[in-house]
C-alpha cells in the first residue's frame, strides 16, 4: 500500500505521473486531504528548496517538483475548500510600476507556493493603486515587491507609503531585486527584505512572525 | 537565409580591431579599420523618471557626457563611442529622449572642438512593446514612440541606431527557467527570427532616411538573461552556452535585412556574427561587471572593434563619478591592445590568444564564443536552409564543441550538468524535419495568453 512517504517522494523526484495515481489512493485509504499538504507536499517542496539553496538542483528540476505539487493541488484544493480549510497563510506579490522584470519575482512566488502560501501574483508593471485594491479584495498578509531597476526603486518606495497611507498598516510588506538592499528596505518602510528566492519563505515567515 | 558563405572563415584572422567591412564616423573614426575603441555605456542612479526631474536628469547626462569625454581626451584616446541606451519612460515618451540624445550630441561635438577628441553617439530606444501584455507587436502607441525616437534621434545626428528588441521574449523566459531547448527553438528562431524582419526593416529604412547607419540587435533579453541565471547557478551553463549559440540566428537578422555594424555591447553572440557578416563588432566583458556578472571578461574582448562597460550608475566613486571611473578602464583596455596590434600580426594574435586562452577553459559559455567555436558555428548556421534549420544546426554545433573540448581535457564542465548535453542532444534529435511542422506541433503546446501568434504572421491555432 501506498504511503505519504511515497507522496513526498514523487514529488521531491518530480514524477508527476505518480503524483496523480497516488493523491486520489491516499485519499481513498481514509487520510485527510490536509494531511497531504502538510505531510508530503510541503515537505516535500522543503526538501527541494533546501536543495536549490545549496546548489544541488538548478530550477528546472525544482519546477519539475513544483509542477508535480500542482498537480496534487488540483485535486486536494477543492476538496481542502470544501472542508473550510483555507492556506495559513495568503500573499500578494508583483514587480512595481515602470518595471517589467520578472523572473526573480515568479521564483519567489514559487517558493511561496511550495511552502504553502495561496499566492496571488500580480504580474508586472503593477502601479500603487492595483496593489492596494489587490490587497482590499483579497486580505492577504503578506505583500512582495520586487523591482530590478534603479529608476523604479521610488515606485516600490511610492507603493510602500501608498500602501500605508491607504490605511493597510498591518499587512507585512517584503521586498526584494537585484538593486534593493536591507538598508533601502528600511528606509522606505517595508518589513522584510530578502535577496534571494532561496530565502524568500524564511524572510516572509520572519516578517509574519512564525 | 542571406549570407551562404563567411566573410571570416579563418579563426585566425577572426580578431579585436578589425572587421572585412569597417565603419567611417563623421569625425573620422573607423571601426573595425584597426582599432579597438571605447564605447561608454551610463545610466541614472534612483530617479524617478518624470517631466518635473528633467532638469536633475538632464544635468546628470551633461555630467557625464563633459567629464568622460574630458577624461577620454586626457587619456588620448583614438575615438570613442557613447551609447545612450534610453530608460523606459525616455522612448515611451521621446521628447525626453530627444533631450538627452541633444545634450550628449552638443558634449560630444564640445569635445571635438575643445580637444579635437573624435566621438560619435548610437542611440539605442527601448522596445517597449511588452508594457502590454500580450504584447502588441507592429503597431500601437509603443511602437510608433520607439520608431519617433529613431527617426528623431537619427535627425539629430546620432549615427548609430541599435535596439535589445524583445519578439520572442514571450515565451523564452519560461522556456529557460524550465531548461526546454524546443521552446528555446521556437521563441528564438520562429517568433524572433520573424520579428526581427519585421522591426529591422523599419530600422534600416529610418537610418537610410538620414544617412546614418543601422547598427545592430542583441539576443540580450534572451542570451544574457541565459547567462545572469547560469551565473546564479539557477540552469546549468552548457544549458546557457548553447542558447547562446542559436541567439546568433536571431541578432542575425538585422544584418541580413541591412544592418552594418557595430554590433551591440551585451550581444555575446557577436564573434558568431562577426565571421558571418565581417561587420564590426561592440562586446563587454570585465568592464561589464557594473552591470552584471559574466564568465569572459578576458575572452569577449578578443574579436571585439569596441569595447564597452555595458552601463554604470552616474554615482561618485573615489577616483570620480562612475562613468568617468570605466572610461578610463575601457581606455586602458583598448591601448594595450592596440599596442600589441601595433607591433605587428603575430603580436595581436598572441595578444588575443591570451584573452582566449586565460576563459576558455573554465566555462562552458566562454568556450562556446572563442574564435574557433564561433566560426565553427557560423559555419554551421550558413550552411542552413532557414532559420529554423539554422538554429539547430547552431545548438548541434554547440554540443558537439562543448562534448569535444571536455573530453579532451580542454574545457571544465560541473559534473551536475554532464547529463545535460544528453538531455539537449536527444531533444534536438526529435525536433520536426520542417519549420511547418514544428509550428504545428508548437501552437498546441504554447499559452496563447502570452503572445498574439499574428502579430508574428503565425496561425492561430495548429489547424489554422
Ligand atoms: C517580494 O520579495 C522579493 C524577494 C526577493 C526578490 C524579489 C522580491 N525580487 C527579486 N528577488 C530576489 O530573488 C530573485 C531570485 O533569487 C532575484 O531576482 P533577480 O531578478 O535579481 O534574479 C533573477 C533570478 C535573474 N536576473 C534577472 O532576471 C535580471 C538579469 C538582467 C540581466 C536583466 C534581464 C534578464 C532583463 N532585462 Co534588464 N536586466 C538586468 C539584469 C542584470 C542584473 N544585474 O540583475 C538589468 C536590471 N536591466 C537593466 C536594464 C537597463 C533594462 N532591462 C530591461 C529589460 C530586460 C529583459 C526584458 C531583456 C530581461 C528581463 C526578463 C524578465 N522577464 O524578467 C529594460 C527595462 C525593461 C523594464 N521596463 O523593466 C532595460 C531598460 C534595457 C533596455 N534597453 O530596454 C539594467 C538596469 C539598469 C538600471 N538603471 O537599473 C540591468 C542591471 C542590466 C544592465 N544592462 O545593466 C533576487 O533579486
Amino acid at each position: 500500500m501506498s504511503t505519504i512517504e511515497d507522496l513526498k517522494t514523487a514529488v521531491i523526484n518530480g514524477r508527476r505521473k505518480d503524483v496523480k495515481t497516488l493523491v486520489p489512493e491516499l485519499l481513498e485509504s481514509g487520510i485527510e486531504p490536509s494531511a497531504l499538504l502538510s505531510q508530503a507536499l510541503i515537505p516535500a517542496m522543503g526538501v527541494v528548496g533546501e536543495r536549490f539553496k545549496n546548489n544541488e538542483i538548478f530550477v528546472p528540476e525544482m519546477l519539475v517538483s513544483a509542477r508535480a505539487m500542482k498537480e496534487a493541488m488540483n485535486v486536494l484544493e477543492p476538496k481542502l475548500l470544501e472542508a473550510g480549510i483555507r492556506p495559513e497563510h495568503t500573499a500578494l506579490i508583483g514587480t512595481v510600476e515602470g518595471d517589467l522584470h520578472d523572473i526573480g519575482k515568479n521564483l519567489v512566488a514559487t517558493m511561496w507556493k511550495g511552502a504553502g502560501f495561496d499566492v496571488i501574483d500580480l504580474g508586472v508593471n503593477v502601479p500603487a493603486a492595483r496593489f492596494i485594491e489587490a490587497i482590499e479584495e483579497h486580505k492577504p498578509h503578506i505583500v512582495g515587491l520586487s523591482a530590478l531597476l534603479t529608476t523604479t526603486m521610488p515606485a516600490m518606495r511610492d507603493t510602500v507609503a501608498a500602501i500605508r497611507e491607504a490605511g493597510h498598516t498591518s499587512v507585512k510588506l517584503l521586498v526584494g531585486g537585484a538593486p534593493i538592499t536591507q538598508s533601502y528596505a528600511n528606509e522606505i518602510g517595508a518589513d522584510g527584505y530578502s535577496r534571494d528566492a532561496a530565502s524568500a519563505v524564511d524572510a516572509a515567515k520572519e516578517a509574519l512572525g512564525v | 537565409m542571406k549570407y551562404k558563405t563567411l566573410a571570416i572563415s579563418d579563426p585566425a584572422k577572426l580578431i579585436y580591431g578589425v572587421a572585412p567591412n569597417p565603419i567611417e564616423t563623421r569625425h573620422g573614426m573607423r571601426i573595425g579599420g584597426g582599432l579597438i575603441y571605447p564605447e561608454l555605456n551610463f545610466t541614472l542612479p534612483d530617479i524617478n523618471i518624470r517631466k518635473e526631474a528633467m532638469p536633475e536628469i538632464a544635468r546628470h547626462y551633461k555630467q557625464i557626457v563633459t567629464e568622460a569625454l574630458e577624461r577620454a581626451a586626457e587619456l588620448e584616446a583614438p575615438g570613442v563611442m557613447l551609447e545612450f541606451e534610453t530608460l523606459p519612460p525616455m522612448t515611451e515618451h521621446p521628447a525626453l529622449g530627444m533631450e538627452i540624445v541633444n545634450i550628449l550630441l552638443e558634449g560630444i561635438e564640445r569635445a571635438h572642438g575643445k580637444y579635437g577628441l573624435k566621438a560619435t553617439l548610437r542611440c539605442t530606444p527601448n522596445d517597449n512593446r511588452e508594457f502590454i501584455r500580450p504584447p502588441v507587436m507592429r503597431s500601437g502607441r509603443y511602437w510608433d514612440a520607439m520608431l519617433e525616437l529613431f527617426d528623431q534621434s537619427a535627425a539629430a545626428g546620432a549615427e548609430f541606431l541599435s535596439i535589445e528588441s524583445v519578439g520572442g521574449k514571450e515565451l523564452h523566459d519560461d522556456a529557460l527557467v524550465n531548461g526546454d531547448l524546443r521552446a528555446v527553438l521556437f521563441s528564438l528562431c520562429v517568433m524572433g527570427v520573424r520579428d526581427m524582419n519585421f522591426i529591422w526593416e523599419h530600422i534600416v529604412a529610418i537610418a537610410a532616411k538620414h544617412g546614418v547607419h543601422a547598427a545592430g540587435d542583441t539576443a540580450c533579453g534572451f542570451g544574457n538573461t541565459a547567462m545572469v541565471l547560469a551565473e546564479r547557478k539557477m540552469i546549468p551553463r552548457v544549458f546557457a552556452a548553447v542558447v547562446r549559440a542559436v541567439t546568433a540566428v536571431r541578432s542575425l537578422v538585422a544584418y541580413e535585412c541591412g544592418a552594418v555594424g557595430p554590433g551591440k555591447d551585451c550581444g555575446y553572440e557577436n564573434p558568431i556574427l562577426k565571421a558571418i557578416t565581417g561587420c564590426p563588432m561592440s562586446m563587454e566583458g570585465k568592464t561589464a561587471a557594473c552591470a552584471h556578472l559574466s564568465p569572459m571578461g578576458n575572452l569577449a574582448a578578443a574579436t571585439a572593434d569596441l569595447w564597452s562597460n555595458e552601463s554604470v550608475q552616474n554615482i561618485k566613486l573615489l577616483g570620480g563619478m562612475a562613468p568617468t571611473c570605466y572610461m578610463e578602464q575601457l581606455i586602458y583596455d583598448c591601448r594595450l591592445m592596440n599596442t600589441a596590434a601595433a607591433e605587428g600580426e603575430a603580436s595581436a594574435l598572441k595578444m588575443r590568444d591570451w584573452l582566449v586562452k586565460s576563459d576558455a577553459g573554465l566555462d562552458p559559455q566562454a568556450m562556446i564564443i572563442t574564435p574557433e567555436s564561433s566560426v565553427a558555428i557560423a559555419n554551421a548556421i550558413v550552411a542552413s536552409p532557414s532559420h529554423y534549420a539554422a538554429g539547430i544546426a547552431a545548438a548541434r554545433a554547440a554540443v558537439k564543441i562543448l562534448r569535444e573540448t571536455s573530453e579532451a581535457g580542454c574545457l571544465r564542465i560541473d559534473a551536475r550538468e554532464a547529463g545535460w548535453l544528453d538531455r539537449m542532444e536527444d531533444e534536438l534529435d526529435d525536433m520536426p524535419d520542417t519549420e511547418d511542422a514544428f509550428i504545428e506541433e508548437m501552437m498546441e503546446e504554447v499559452d496563447l495568453e502570452k503572445f498574439t501568434p499574428a502579430d508574428y504572421g503565425l496561425p492561430t491555432t495548429a489547424s489554422a
